[in-house]
């Protein structure tokens, strides 16, 4: 009897051993264990909370983004004001963490379109081939062989665009190297003997490219979209700096620096925090891009 | 070789094409128009507003203005009697702003004759001169911070892989990290206010040279301080592409049998590294001049602004907030062919080099 028990306890045990983590859940495990990756991960979600928790954050704090409650310029840490207060006498933190919403939606929603498009564009191209492959690589090339920055400037110049507006323009014009990684690895995935079978046991296109192409696109999918919502970062911070995106009274990081550059040895604070916002974004999106490599690709760790 | 590059350059073509037109209708649907830039101010009455559109030719449909942009306008309102007056028209009226009087003819050769009009601004001068004069800083700037990034982004890179898993390795990658994240429009700020003339007061605050009324600036070398921190801004991004480029590349080779087979002839470390690796390692940097090239020849607009650097970069943004139409599509289509040469550039560069390459 006890013989028995015990073997059954091996085995449930050996089951659980054999039990082998997908590639997702192994790769999860090796970003889980990797210290950088896991501070940038915290610090951009402390990032989010803290920028959508404004209205709670601001209120603790008794500060407002939009009324004046001070002398222009005050120091940082003066009278309660931990960052300050800006050009007009408001309250440098609030209006940091309110154009936090702003700057973080435009990144998140912008690189999440253009993961859209890049991805299913990608699919029907690398899967089908022929001439929508053919448009499409022919409109990829043409769109990297136009400046970006220039025609986006333009847009941007002629739309004088809102938050909604910019990410429209950003997810559309964001989509060529995506799609190109994707093609690229749908024509070779599409010839793997686990496609050929589901096609032999008669599973339809879409099946065949969302529920057997697609799991394997998911390394490539995630560090994408990591760095490309820094790039737009990056980018929209260019655009309202330059005084082409989004507009005040509406408060970005990129627009608050546009603002400060014109009194910057008065306030260097104000033109510090906002540039360091945007860094320190950046900087978490493209440490934890990197940790996804790594977590799903080991073999590059050694190199 | 000659066959390809050919064959690269004709299909340039079209791409130009759909390029100018694609940013011709953008430039067109935008509100305003450079009619109400131009023609502002309380004095100005709704009557000299309407000469003036009828005198840029805004008001006129798409496919007109854009034609007229290409092929020019001297055969759409010609003068055959040579009065001063036109007497014939295709396309457009004779009479466009409606005073019962025909128009002089046209001048302008178009885009395809080497004509790209005149600016609105500028003193109304050719398009072609006002970027001609953009173009050396542009390049001053481009070239500088080029060499920076290769003179210390190729050795770093060396080094890292060299040392690979080091401490150097590692501070070489937070490094490129940190140069790709930094804005480079805070990093400029930033930079300012610590050496500019409010902070150490070491390096001017901007500019190409100090202002001079009359002739422009001293040749690069008596100026090389209003470059540094430009250049320095621009260069990050280069020295973090160059030095984990090399890195990987030298890697890559690194691992190759003639490696091995140079270290089994006991050849010393140097030799091994230097010689055989780093020689190879540096082919496919090739790749990476394409795009710079292209930095170089259309500027670097975020920079070029904050440090008031007059370049093609600053050009077009000034432009662009102006509605300055002729100034924008040359500046787009310079840039456009920047890129295109650029990438042929390197394609051929990296077929000259490593002969296993076959371009077709």
């Amino acid at each position: 009897m006890a013989a028995e028990s015990n073997i059954t306890n091996l085995k449930g045990a050996s089951d659980e051993h054999y039990a082998s983590p997908s590639l997702l859940q192994l790769a999860l495990g090796r970003l889980w264990r990797d210290r950088l990756s896991m501070i940038a991960l915290t610090l951009l979600l402390l990032l989010t909370v803290s920028a959508y928790g404004a209205p709670i954050i601001t209120q603790l704090l008794g500060v407002n983004p939009n009324s004046i409650v001070g002398p222009s310029f005050l120091p940082p840490g003066v009278d309660g004001h931990l960052l300050g207060l800006d050009d007009i006498g408001r309250d440098h933190l609030a209006r940091l963490l309110y154009a936090g919403q702003i700057s973080l939606k435009i990144g998140f929603l912008a690189a999440f379109l253009s993961l859209v498009i890049g991805v299913s564009l990608g699919l029907a191209t690398g899967y089908f081939g022929g001439i929508v492959d053919d448009i499409t690589i022919w409109l990829i090339t043409t769109i990297n062989s136009i400046p970006l920055f220039f025609i986006i400037l333009i847009i941007a110049a002629i739309l004088s665009p809102d938050d909604n507006t910019l990410i429209i323009v950003l997810g559309f014009l964001g989509w060529t190297s995506t799609t190109r990684l994707v093609r690229g690895e749908t024509l070779s995935l599409r010839e793997r003997e686990f496609v050929i079978s589901a096609r032999a046991i008669g599973a339809t296109r879409i099946r065949i490219m969302f529920a057997h192409i697609l799991p394997n696109l998911i390394s490539i999918i995630l560090i994408n979209l990591a760095i490309d919502i820094g790039v737009i970062i990056l980018v929209e911070a260019g655009l309202s700096f330059l005084g082409v995106g989004v507009k005040p009274p509406t408060a970005t990081w990129g627009n608050m620096l546009t603002n400060a550059q014109t009194f910057f040895t008065r306030g260097p604070h104000l033109v510090f925090w906002p540039g360091f916002m945007i860094f320190l974004t950046v900087l978490c999106l493209y440490v934890l891009g990197d940790g996804l490599r790594d977590a799903f690709d080991p073999t590059t760790v050694d190199q | 070789m000659v066959k390809y590059t050919l064959r690269r350059l004709f299909q340039a073509i079209p791409t130009l094409f759909g390029i100018s037109i694609l940013t011709y209708m953008i430039m067109l649907a935008a509100p305003g128009g450079p009619v109400q830039a131009l023609a502002f101010g309380p004095k100005v009455t709704p009557q000299q507003r309407a000469e003036l559109a009828a005198r840029l030719g805004v008001n006129d449909p798409f496919y007109i203005q854009y034609l007229r942009w290409l092929l020019g306008d001297d055969w759409m309102r010609w003068d055959e009697d040579g009065d001063g007056v036109a007497d014939h028209a295709v396309l457009i009226p004779l009479d466009a702003n409606g005073d019962g009087e025909p128009e002089a003819p046209g001048e302008g050769k178009g885009v395809l004759r080497g004509d790209f009009g005149r600016s609105f601004y500028h003193g109304k001068r050719q398009v072609l001169s006002v970027i001609a004069e953009r173009v050396s800083a542009t390049m001053e700037l481009g070239v500088s911070s080029l060499l920076v990034g290769l003179v210390v982004g190729l050795p770093v890179g060396i080094l890292a892989a060299v040392r690979r898993g080091g401490v150097f390795d590692n501070l070489t990658r937070i490094m490129s990290v940190v140069f790709n994240a930094i804005p480079v429009f805070w990093l400029g700020l930033m930079l300012l206010l610590l050496f500019g003339g409010t902070g150490l007061g070491l390096l001017p605050m901007g500019n190409q040279c100090r202002p001079v009324l009359i002739g422009g600036c001293p040749p690069v070398w008596q100026r090389l301080e209003y470059l540094i921190l430009p250049t320095f801004v621009i260069a990050t991004g280069e020295i973090a592409g160059f030095s984990r480029f090399m890195r990987a590349s030298l890697l890559d080779v690194s691992s190759q049998d003639y490696i091995r087979t140079a270290k089994a002839k006991g050849l010393s470390e140097r030799v091994v590294w230097f010689k055989h690796g780093t020689r190879n390692a540096l082919i496919p940097i090739a790749t990476f001049l394409g795009p710079a090239i292209t930095g170089i020849l259309s500027g670097a607009a975020i920079t070029e602004t904050i440090f008031a650097w007059p370049g093609l970069g600053r050009l077009a943004v000034e432009s662009v907030t102006q509605q300055n139409y002729p100034v924008v599509m040359a500046v787009v289509l310079f840039a456009a062919v920047a890129t295109i040469l650029g990438y042929l550039l390197s394609d051929i560069l990296y077929a000259l080099i490593d002969p296993r390459i076959r371009l077709h």
